[in-house]
């Protein structure tokens, strides 16, 4: 009796102790931790020191991800994979969350949990937008942003990839070469002759087209495009066609769009998303033939 | 010429820089070589004045940069204006000594009256012209950089950034009025005698202080001439007129605004430290929201986003100010508003809006008897 009291008390006082130190044990540990010289700690890492990690095969991890928006899911349980080099296209109803995962790449919302990964070892939610464009992923939005009151020189000027701190953009010069590539863009997206007209005055499809154009000053290695041709005349739509697939292999491209034919005409794979998680994934013919994709969307 | 440079382009900078170095070769002479009865003397008084309307023009010169430039309506920017000016009160009610009411050598009267023993911390140092000047920079500077680094890391925009900015200067207002503040309380800083051994009182040094305006008012007008015509400017236009798009080209934002908005508040910061030994005085009052709001209205009467538009208005503003509360004293807050709806009406780019719509009419009609 008394030796199983004894007993009683015993454990009592060890699991106290346990108890009473398991704090201090835990900052020992955290401190121990904090002085690996095997590790990088997130608030050390300098952006220009990330590597882009693609040994495995894809640029982008999307895995797991939710986010909700009052209580509805745009997002939900979405895995999505893009390889390095790859043109994709995305496709899916309004509403599918196709915009909302852009958002979540480029830094714009943050999601309620998953992860997403540039690369194997760039984790994108620790980043704020400059830091995601600087490590190269570029965005043309749905609906064309450009600056208005600049001209379609100026506007590509500033896109330029290079050093963006505050002294460096204030004493920044064009030189040659600068000069060169915007010159080389403009020829690509077909404005030279309207490069010193102010890119408020240009019609929808130039815009669309001065975005391209943006995008590709910056040189990312990921470029997320939001419907490239809304707006634009068949003629048009053919040579953005040209230009997305012209990327392809240097440039990972994400798509996303409406336009059927469009797609048909650029995509090897697709991908379908309905409320908010992948619905289907294979090139066009397959994803056509899918019974669900029929019902969902190409169907209606 | 280098220092021309930015000038490259901008027709209006060019008059209105002409204009002023015109004035300021015209009034000194007519005030000092022309006899007091002949109808083309300058008064003393005349020259001071003058010489306010310029530290307002520099006020509405900086005020122009955050808002024409980078889209930041900032209703706070007297408050900046008037630390400039407390900065150089404290010197000037230093260098007063022992001339005082009650001839202490180194308190100041109020902290004689409010029975103080010796001089507070923050007053060490201002009797030294040097160390005031660098106060002039640094407390408008620093409050500035606190305030900015704050509100555009949060991303506080638009409106509510405009009412904080408003709620800082009326907080500096309550602040500034407390005695315990050691800043004079309510009567504020006057009774100034002499500054780096000048005595106000004389035309010499009248003339001097309109002079340093001048020239303080064309170096910062360059100066910002010369960062909207860099690429940085550039981008300060893309902020104001797509924020989230120049985010995602990889643009930091917050940085880019704190830069210029840090910029802009040293320079209303130096044009308080003018302003203060020509009208003599610096109260509370400077802080008061309504002053912010006034000079905002200067901006916008000239011309938003020209730089030299927001001269112009600040001139015509207080021209017409002083005009009006001379002659129909109750009448000059309806003028006030009066042009303020007549411009928003009418003018929407303010008066520098007009010179360059005639402009254009003009060269529009050059343009036709050519073809005719």
């Amino acid at each position: 009796m008394s030796a199983g009291g004894d007993k009683g008390v015993r454990d009592l006082l060890q699991r106290g102790r346990a108890f009473d130190f398991s704090g201090q044990q835990q900052a020992w540990l955290q401190f121990k931790e904090s002085m690996r010289r095997d590790r990088t700690f997130d608030f050390m890492v300098n952006v220009k020191d990330l590597k882009l990690d693609v040994s495995h095969g894809p640029i982008l991890y999307i895995e797991d991800l939710n986010v909700s928006f009052d209580g509805f899911k745009a997002i939900n349980n979405l895995n999505f994979y893009v390889d390095a080099g790859e043109l994709r296209c995305v496709i899916g109803a309004n509403g599918a969350g196709k915009t909302t995962m852009m958002d979540i790449i480029t830094g714009k919302t943050r999601p309620d949990s998953g992860s997403v990964f540039f690369g194997q070892q760039i984790d994108l939610l620790k980043l704020s937008e400059p830091e995601i464009a600087e490590i190269g992923i570029g965005r043309k939005f749905q609906k064309p942003t450009v600056f208005e009151h600049h001209s379609v020189f100026e506007n590509l000027e500033l896109a330029m990839a290079g050093d963006k701190r505050v002294f460096r953009t204030l004493f920044a010069k064009l030189n040659g070469p600068q000069r060169d590539r915007i010159d080389e863009v403009l020829g690509i997206i077909g404005l030279r002759e309207h490069a010193h007209r102010d890119a408020g005055s240009l019609s929808h499809g130039q815009k669309q087209w001065l975005e391209i154009g943006m995008l590709l000053m910056q040189d990312p290695l990921l470029l997320l495009v939001d419907e490239p041709v809304a707006g634009m005349t068949h003629q048009e739509m053919d040579r953005t066609a040209e230009l997305l697939l012209s990327l392809q292999g240097k440039h990972s491209v994400v798509v996303v769009e409406h336009d059927m034919d469009f797609v048909r005409s650029i995509a090897n794979r697709v991908t379908v998303l309905h409320q908010g998680s992948v619905l289907a994934e294979g090139s066009m013919e397959q994803v056509q033939n899918d019974p669900r994709v029929v019902e969902v969307y190409l169907g209606e | 010429m280098g220092l021309l440079k930015p000038l490259r382009g901008d027709t209006g900078g060019q008059v209105m820089l002409g204009v002023l170095l015109l004035v300021a070769i015209v009034v000194p002479v007519l005030n000092l070589a022309v006899p007091d009865g002949n109808p083309l003397h300058v008064s003393t008084y005349t020259v001071t004045l003058l010489g306010k309307y310029l530290t307002y023009a520099l006020l509405a010169v900086a005020v122009d940069l955050v808002w024409g430039y980078l889209g930041i309506l900032s209703l706070g920017h007297g408050a900046f204006f008037a630390l400039g000016g407390y900065a150089m009160g404290m010197y000037l009610m230093r260098q007063i000594g022992d001339r005082g009411v009650y001839g202490d050598p180194i308190l100041p009267d109020f902290m004689v009256f409010l029975n103080w023993p010796e001089l507070p911390w923050f007053w060490q140092g201002f009797d030294q012209f040097w160390y005031a000047s660098l106060m002039v920079v640094l407390v408008p500077g620093v409050l500035a950089f606190v305030f900015g680094w704050l509100a555009f890391r949060s991303r506080v925009t638009g409106v509510y950034l405009s009412i904080i900015t408003q709620a800082l200067t009326y907080a500096l207002m309550l602040a500034f009025f407390r005695n315990e503040m050691g800043f004079g309380g309510n009567n504020g800083l006057t009774d100034f005698k002499d500054i780096l051994g000048f005595s106000l009182q004389s035309d010499a040094t009248r003339i001097g202080l309109f002079l340093a305006s001048a020239l303080a008012l064309a170096l910062a007008y360059l100066a910002c001439r010369w960062i909207v015509g860099s690429r940085l400017g550039r981008v300060a236009v893309a902020i104001r007129d797509a924020e989230a798009r120049t985010r995602f080209i990889g643009y930091r934002v917050d940085r880019v605004k704190v830069a210029i908005w840090t910029f802009s508040a040293v320079l209303a910061g130096i044009a308080g430290a003018l302003y203060v030994p020509q009208v003599g005085i610096i109260n509370p009052g400077e802080f008061s929201p309504l002053n912010s709001i006034e000079l905002v209205i200067w901006v916008a009467v000239g011309g938003r986003a020209t730089l030299y538009g927001a001269v112009i208005g600040a001139i015509v503003v207080n021209y017409g100010k002083s005009y009006f509360s001379g002659a129909f004293p109750e009448a000059w807050l309806f003028a006030l508003g009066g042009l303020f709806v007549f411009v928003t009406l009418f003018l929407p780019q303010g008066i520098a809006g007009l010179f360059r719509q005639l402009r254009r009419r003009r060269n529009g009609a050059a343009a036709a008897g050519v073809t005719a």
